[in-house]
Formats: C-alpha cells, structure tokens, sequence
C-alpha cells in the first residue's frame, strides 16, 4: 500500500486501495468511509455516480464546484463526495449554500438532499430560494418517505402508501415538486428516476451549467422502508416498476406530472428558460439606482 | 431463411470492447448491473463476498461492449468498464444474429 494517487487537483495523494485505484470515478469519492451507510438496492448510490458522471460531463473545474446535503440518507452524500462538500442541518442545505454561492459568487453550488429535507422541513427556504433565483443546482432524491427515521409519512408520500405514522395508508394531498419548483420561479426544472441513468446524467450536466435555480427531482428506492411497508419488494423491483411505468414527457405541463400510488411517473425535462439570477438582477438593479457608487462584489479572491 | 450477408467492409469495422473489473468486496448483491447489462455479460455468483453478499462474475467474456451500464447504475462503484482493443465483428456472428437488432 505504498503507491500513491493523484486526485484531480493535482495536489492530494491519496493511498492506493489494492485493486480499486482505478475505478474512474475514484478521485471524486471518500472511498476511505466505505462501505457506505445506504442498503442494498438502495438508489442514492446509483444518484451519486450520476453525479459525479454528470459533473465530469459539464467539464466545470471540481475546485469550483460545492456540494451541500442536509439530515436523511440522501443527506449523507456530501460526506463521500471528494469535492468541498457539506453535511449541514436537516432543512437548512439551501440557505447554507445561499450563502456560499454569495460569499464566493466563482463557486457552482449543489445541494443533493432528500425530499423530506428540501420539502418539509426545508420547504420555506425551497420557494424563497427559486424565487429569487439563486445560482444553484437542487438534486431532490424522492423516496417518497423520511426513511433515515423509520419510514414516516412526509409531504411527497402519495395517497394509500403505508408509511410508519400512516399505518391504514396516507391520506394526505402530497407535493408535485416540479410543479411546486416551476411556479415558485425556477428556470430549469426536470425529473428522472434512478434507473434513468443515462438521462439523469445529461440534465445533471445541465443544470450544473445553467445560471440560476436549477430543479432535478430523482425517484429513487428505498426497499428498506418504503418498499417493505407497501410490499413492493427489493430495489430491484422498484427500477423494474420505473421501466414499466415512467413515461418520458419534456415539456409537459408541471401541474399535470403529479404522482400517485404505483401509477405513472411522468419524467423528462419541463423547463428550461432564460431569466436573470439573484445576483445579476441585484447588480444590475444597484448598478441603475447608484452608477459609479456601486461595486459589485466579485468574491474572496478580487479586491475591493 | 436470412437476407442478411458479411458486409464487405467488415474488416473496418470494430466494436468496441471493455474489460469489465468487479471490486467484490465492495459489492451489496443489488443485481442492477446484472439485470441492464445490455449484453448480459454478467450473472450473479453462487459465492458469497465477505460482506455476505452474492457478486457479479463475468460469464461472457468477451461480449462486453464497454458501455459502461454497469458502471453507472452500480450504487457501490464496485464495477467498473474500461476500454479494451476494439475488435472487427465475428462474420458468423453477424450472419447469426441478422444485423446488429437487440439492445
Ligand atoms: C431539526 C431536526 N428535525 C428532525 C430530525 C430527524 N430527521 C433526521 S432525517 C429526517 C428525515 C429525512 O428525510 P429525507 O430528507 O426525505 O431523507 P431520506 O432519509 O428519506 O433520504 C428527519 C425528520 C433532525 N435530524 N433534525
Ligand atoms: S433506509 Fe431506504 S433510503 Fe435509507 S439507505 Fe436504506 S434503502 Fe436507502
Ligand atoms: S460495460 Fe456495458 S456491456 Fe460491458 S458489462 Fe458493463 S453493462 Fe455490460
Ligand atoms: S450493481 Fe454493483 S452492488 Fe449491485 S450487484 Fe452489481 S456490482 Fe454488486
Ligand atoms: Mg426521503
């Protein structure tokens, strides 16, 4: 174990594991905190090589590029990216990395975080952050349940799945969170599921280079919770339902891709538009109002 | 009876090839890269890892054409593809298979 790798900043050495220094995509991950924590069949691992896939796909620099998660299995993402990334509170990833993308406006900032993190409990700071437009990439991995705490029901469990606080079935009206990211303002708003790698891949490659909110929500399994709740078996089975009923649709209409109990899953991209971000509205709003008087801030690394 | 014939060309013509590497240990016996497999190039073990989970093994050398499938949908970076000396088509094979149709 005396050789040694070079990740892609050209700076860490990294010791060679055995056999594994040459998985591709070994620079971008902790492999040294492996075996991760997510079970078998899980699909938050298979969301994480999209992307790192996808990343590499964009061609941005991985020293500007950040990743924010929150509390939940999906949260626990950040802590096996190679890259500066953050394990922050449960529902605060977006207005953690609000603020890095506006103290470094050079950073690309992702936040990857489940939809009980990003919808429930950090629902407000979603529609205050689309609406302003803020310059970041939001990867929503939806499996339909808070499952780090035991499969409770949360605001995407769809109506009739058993969860542990819905023991008869939910009854409650779930989110449709592209419809939800659209109407609050995002420009580029898509859903994929885990078994749409390929896809999931390229709109992540997207998002990563369109200015301002970028929305991609990913259904994933969860066969440990949701899955052996509803007896819908293994992760396997649940990729095998998503062939058989996700229905690829770019351009339709957000409010109609809502998602009911093991009906179809409407996937594709629904939005992609031009709209300025917070930061060159606010430049340009102050540059207006105040002429010479107004210096717009660069980041850390360009003086005043 | 088959319309389909060798094409002359068939010499110029490689298909990629991949050499597909399993870190076993790594593996969580899921089955993603063994279902979509393309080329079903893999089939889960009998044999248990020392995770106690049943891994992939290569049962068709040979066929993998380096898509990198299996490297994509794996949710334990423990399979991986990497490119291998392309390879002008079997002319049986094409004669067999009429043409390049599946996947
Ligand atoms: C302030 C606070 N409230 C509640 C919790 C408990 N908690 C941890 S994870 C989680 C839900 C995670 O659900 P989700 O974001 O969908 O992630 P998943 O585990 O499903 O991937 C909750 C409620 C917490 N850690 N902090
Ligand atoms: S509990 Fe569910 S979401 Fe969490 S790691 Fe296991 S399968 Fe994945
Ligand atoms: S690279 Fe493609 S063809 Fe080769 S084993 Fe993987 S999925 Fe199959
Ligand atoms: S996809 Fe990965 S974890 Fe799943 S069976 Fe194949 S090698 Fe194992
Ligand atoms: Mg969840």
């Amino acid at each position: 174990m005396s050789e040694t790798i070079t990740d892609y900043t050209n700076k860490l050495t990294i010791p060679k594991p055995e056999e594994n220094f040459r998985h591709p995509m070994e620079a971008y991950i902790r492999s040294e905190r492996f075996p991760h924590i997510w079970c078998s069949s899980c699909g938050i691992g298979t969301i994480l090589t999209a992307y790192i896939s996808g990343l590499q796909k964009s061609g941005l620099d991985p020293e500007k590029v950040a990743v924010v998660s929150g509390i939940g299995c999906s949260g626990r993402v950040a802590g096996y990216l190679r890259l500066d990334s953050f394990h922050s509170t449960h529902g605060r990833a977006l207005p953690f990395a609000t603020g890095l993308a506006l103290g470094n406006p050079e950073l690309k900032v992702s936040v990857i975080s489940g939809d009980g993190d990003i919808s429930a409990i950090g629902g407000n700071h979603f529609i205050h952050s689309a609406r302003r437009n803020m310059n970041l990439t939001i990867i929503c991995i939806n499996n339909f349940t808070y499952a780090m705490t035991g499969g409770q029901a949360g605001p995407t469990t769809p109506i009739e799945a058993n969860s542990s606080t819905t023991p008869y079935g939910s009854y409650e009206y779930p989110f449709n969170l592209p419809f939800l990211a659209e109407s609050c303002g995002a420009v580029y708003v898509a859903r994929w599921t885990a078994l749409h790698i390929r896809r999931l891949t390229n709109a992540i490659s997207e998002a990563l280079l369109k200015p301002g909110f970028s929305f991609i929500e990913v259904i994933s399994p969860c066969p440990t919770l949701y899955s052996r709740r509803n007896r819908l078996g293994t992760g396997l089975d649940s990729m095998k339902f998503y062939h058989d009923t996700a229905i690829i649709q770019h351009g339709a209409e957000t409010r109609e891709v809502d998602i009911e109990y093991q009906q179809k899953i409407i996937v594709g991209k629904f939005v992609d538009k031009e709209k300025p971000t917070f930061t060159e509205a606010r430049d340009k709003f102050l540059k207006k109002k105040l002429g010479d008087r107004f210096v717009p801030y660069r980041g850390p690394n360009h003086g005043h | 009876m088959s319309y389909w014939r060798v094409p002359l060309d068939i010499q110029d013509i490689k298909i990629p090839k991949g050499d597909i590497h399993i870190i076993i240990e790594r593996c969580k016996g899921c089955k993603f890269c063994v279902e979509y497999c393309p080329r079903n190039v893999l089939e889960m073990s009998t044999d248990y890892n020392p995770k106690g989970y049943h891994y992939p093994n290569v049962i068709k050398q040979g066929a993998c054409v380096n898509c990198n499938l299996c490297e994509l949908i794996c949710p334990e970076f423990s399979i991986y593809c990497l490119e291998g000396e392309a390879q002008p088509p079997d002319p049986d094979e094409v004669l067999r298979k009429g043409g390049n149709h599946e996947s």
